[in-house]
């Protein structure tokens, strides 16, 4: 059981890092939500679920449950938010 | 290697991340990118919350992140309605 959760420890931070250098790398805004908020939520994710392993007991593994629940909901609607809102000031999606 | 000897290089590691999140707060072309890099700093807490809850058993910070990641999110609905409203918004 122990190996599983480093593994997903590993893997949630791994993709917290994708998440970073998406928001450093990408051109535009619209591509660096992409990558911010998929990879926050799934490395999150990952991360709490490792956690969640390692903790043993239902209840604290329901609680980051539910804590990943909320982040997933607010990072879905807070990107939808801010992409609309750039949309609405001309901020058009990166084109090659 | 215990599970509990990774945790503070996790977190080390998740720190790095936040170090790096405040290049885009510099150089971040739109108000947009800026908060972006908040909703990254939203998330990194709360994930930075959770391990320290599980080393320092404390269960208290549990719900601390639970209140970052509300927090985060109020902040980027208030920073669309209140800052960046479109040019022909009446506000």
């Amino acid at each position: 059981m122990n190996w599983l959760a480093l593994a997903s420890l590993a893997l949630g931070a791994f993709f917290f890092l994708a998440g970073t250098v998406g928001l450093l790398r990408f051109p535009d805004v619209h591509s660096r939500l992409h990558a911010l908020t998929k990879a926050d939520n799934v490395g999150l994710g990952f991360l709490l679920f490792g956690l969640a392993l390692e903790v043993g007991s239902p209840l604290v593994g329901a609680k980051l449950f539910v804590i990943w629940c909320l982040v997933l909901l607010a990072s879905a609607s807070v990107s939808h938010v801010i992409a609309r809102a750039a949309l609405r000031r001309g901020v058009e999606p990166w084109q090659r | 290697m215990t599970i509990d000897a990774v945790h503070p290089w996790l977190a080390l590691f998740l720190l790095a991340n936040l170090l790096a999140g405040l290049w885009r707060v510099l150089t971040g072309p739109t108000a947009a990118d800026r908060m972006l890099s908040t909703q990254l700093f939203g998330t990194t807490a709360v994930a930075l919350l959770a391990i320290e809850a599980d080393t320092r058993a404390m269960p208290a910070l549990r719900d601390v992140a639970l209140v970052f990641a509300l927090l985060a999110a109020i902040t980027a609905v208030a920073f669309v309605r209140r800052v960046w409203q479109p040019r022909e918004g009446s506000k």
